[in-house]
C-alpha cells in the first residue's frame, strides 16, 4: 500500500523542529524511517504533518566525552557502527547494532529512532540499560537528561511528550577491567530478538566482581535490569558456578509472554541460556584483556 | 506543501520533478526515473528487492520518500550496465544461473556490488550475512552466493566500488 497524503517539513535548526511540534498537532518527527514508513506504508499511521531531523544542525555527531561516549540522535546506525571512536570506547554497542535489520536499513535507522521507537524486540534499547545511558530530551524551552528505566514506559512507548525531542543519548565507556557481552536468539540474522542480552562486568585485581549489569530484551515490554544477576555476582569472583546462578537468578526478574515466536516458557528458558553465554563473554573479554 | 519539487541524479541522468511528498523513492525511481529495475516486493523493507545506492550507499528505496533524498545521485542495477553489456557481477549472477523468476536479482546485485567494494575478499559466512537481507523466492540461494563468491575471486568490484 502506499501512505496517506501528508505534509513536509525540513526545518534546518532545532528551534524550527521544536516550534513546528508546537504549532502542528498531528506531527509526527521522522528520523531514518526504517519504523515510521512501514508503518505509513500499512496506513498503521497517517501522521498529518512529517518533521523530517535529517536537515537539522548539529544532531548527528559522534563525540568521546570524558568517561562517557555521546552520540547526536540523528547518527545513522551503520556510522556508529564503523566508528573508531565508538569501536574502541563502546564496543559493546557495535556487537549490538550488527543485529539491528541489515547494512541496508542501518544506512538510514538512525541511533535516536530506535531508542525513541522503543520496539520491545530491539536491541539499542537494551544496551542503553546495560551502560546507563543518558538519554537529553530537547523540548519547548528546557533540555533534560532521562535515564532508561524512567524512558523506556511500555512497548513502543517512551517519556517523550509530544512536543520534545530526543537529541542525544551518551553511553558509560567501556574501560579497563571491563568485559562486555552481547548475545542473542533470532530466526534469523537481523530479525528481532526473540531474546537478547548485554552483559558488562568489572572486576578488581583480586578478579572480584566490582560491577555487574545484565540487561535483557524480548521478555517484556521495556527493557529489564536482573538484579537477582547483578547481586548474585558482586564482590565474587568469576568462576563458573557464579556464572550459573546468576543466569539462573534472570528466570525470577522477567515475566516474558508467548507470540507467534516463542512460548513464554521457551522465553525464559532462553533469557537463561543466553545470559550465561553473554557472561562467558564477558569473562573472557576480560581474561584476554580484550 | 503536500507537494514539493525534487531533483536527483539517477544513473547519471537529471531528473526533476514536483511530486507528492508521500511519493516512495521506489515509486519515484521507476514512474519518475524510468528505472524499472527497482522491483517493489513487500513495501516494509523486509525482502530487498528495492535495494539502491543513495549517494554510493545502499538503501531501501520502499522506506524513503523521494522528497528525503532530493539532491541524491542514485545508482539502480541499470546504471551497472554499460554500452548494453552486462557487468561482470551481473556476467557471474548469469554464468551461475543464479536467478530464475529474476524478481530478486536488481536487490541482490546492488547488496553484492556494495559488499564486494566494502569487502574485497570475503568469505562465505561473510557473503551469506550481506545477503541475509535479501530474500529470493527461487533459487535456494546457492547458487546467488556461489556467483558473488567468483565475483570476488574475478575482482568484478574494484575496493570503494567504480567512480
Ligand atoms: C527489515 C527491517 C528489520 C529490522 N530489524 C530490526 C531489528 O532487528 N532490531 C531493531 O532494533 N530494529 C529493527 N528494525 C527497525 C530499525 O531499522 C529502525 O531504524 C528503528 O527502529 C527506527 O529508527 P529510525 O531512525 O528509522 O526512526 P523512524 O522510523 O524515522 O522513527 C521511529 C519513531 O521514532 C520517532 N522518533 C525518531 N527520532 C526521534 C527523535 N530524535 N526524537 C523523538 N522521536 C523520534 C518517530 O516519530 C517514530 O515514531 C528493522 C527495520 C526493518 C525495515
Ligand atoms: S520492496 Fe522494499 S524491501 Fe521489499
Ligand atoms: S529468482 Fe525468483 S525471487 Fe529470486
Amino acid at each position: 500500500m502506499k501512505p496517506a497524503p501528508f505534509a513536509y517539513h525540513a526545518p534546518r535548526r532545532l528551534e524550527e523542529a521544536l516550534a513546528l511540534l508546537g504549532a502542528l498537532p498531528e506531527a509526527k518527527l521522522l528520523a531514518g524511517g526504517q519504523s515510521l514508513i512501514p508503518m505509513m506504508n500499512f496506513r498503521l499511521a497517517r501522521p498529518q504533518h512529517l518533521v523530517d531531523l535529517a536537515r537539522v544542525d548539529g544532531l548527528a555527531s559522534i563525540r568521546a566525552v570524558g568517561e562517557r561516549i555521546e552520540i547526536g540522535a540523528m547518527t545513522r546506525q551503520a556510522a556508529v557502527e564503523t566508528s573508531a571512536v565508538v569501536r574502541d570506547g563502546c564496543p559493546l554497542l557495535v556487537d549490538a547494532l550488527r543485529h539491528v535489520g541489515h547494512y541496508a536499513s542501518r544506512t538510514r535507522g538512525t541511533i535516536g529512532g530506535s531508542l525513541a521507537h522503543a520496539d520491545p524486540a530491539s536491541e539499542l534499547p537494551v544496551v542503553a540499560s546495560a551502560l546507563d545511558a543518558e538519554l537529553v530530551v530537547a523540548g519547548p524551552g528546557v533540555t533534560r537528561v532521562v535515564a532508561p528505566a524512567e524512558f523506556f514506559r511500555a512497548p513502543l512507548t517512551v517519556a517523550l511528550d509530544r512536543r520534545e525531542i530526543l537529541t542525544a543519548v551518551s553511553f558509560a565507556r567501556i574501560g579497563p577491567r571491563v568485559g562486555w557481552g552481547f548475545t542473542e536468539l533470532n530466526r534469523r540474522h537481523g530479525g528481532f530478538a526473540i531474546v537478547c542480552v548485554a552483559a558488562v562486568l568489572e572486576v578488581d585485581g583480586a578478579g572480584r566482581c566490582t560491577k555487574a549489569a545484565v540487561a535483557l530484551g524480548g521478555v517484556a515490554g521495556v527493557p529489564v535490569r536482573s538484579a537477582g544477576a547483578e547481586a548474585g555476582l558482586l564482590g565474587h569472583p568469576l568462576d563458573d558456578r557464579r556464572i550459573d546462578a546468576a543466569a539462573a537468578a534472570v528466570a525470577g526478574d522477567i515475566d516474558p509472554g508467548s507470540d507467534l515466536h516463542a512460548s513464554a516458557e521457551y522465553r525464559r528458558e532462553m533469557a537463561q541460556a543466553f545470559t550465561r553465554r553473554a557472561l562467558v563473554q564477558a569473562r573472557g573479554r576480560f581474561q584476554e584483556g580484550r | 506543501m503536500d507537494t514539493c519539487l525534487v531533483r536527483m541524479r539517477v544513473n547519471g541522468r537529471p531528473v526533476e520533478r514536483e511530486v507528492p511528498a508521500r511519493k516512495l523513492l521506489s515509486d519515484f525511481l521507476r514512474e519518475d526515473a524510468g528505472a524499472l529495475g527497482v522491483n517493489v516486493g513487500c513495501e516494509q523493507g523486509v525482502c530487498g528487492s528495492c535495494t539502491v545506492l543513495v549517494d554510493g550507499v545502499p538503501a531501501r528505496a520502499c522506506l524513503a520518500f523521494a522528497v528525503q533524498v532530493d539532491g541524491a545521485e542514485i545508482r539502480t542495477v541499470e546504471g551497472l550496465t554499460t554500452d548494453g553489456s552486462l557487468h561482470p557481477l551481473q556476467q557471474a549472477f548469469h554464468d551461475h544461473h543464479a536467478l530464475q523468476c529474476g524478481f530478486c536479482t536488481p536487490g541482490m546485485i546492488i547488496t553484492a556490488y556494495d559488499f564486494l567494494a566494502r569487502h574485497p575478499r570475503p568469505s562465505i559466512a561473510e557473503i551469506r550475512e550481506a545477503l541475509s537481507g535479501n530474500l529470493c523466492r527461487c533459487t535456494g540461494y546457492q547458487q546467488i552466493v556461489e556467483a558473488v563468491q567468483d565475483a570476488a575471486r574475478l575482482g568484478a568490484v574494484p575496493e570503494g566500488g567504480e567512480r
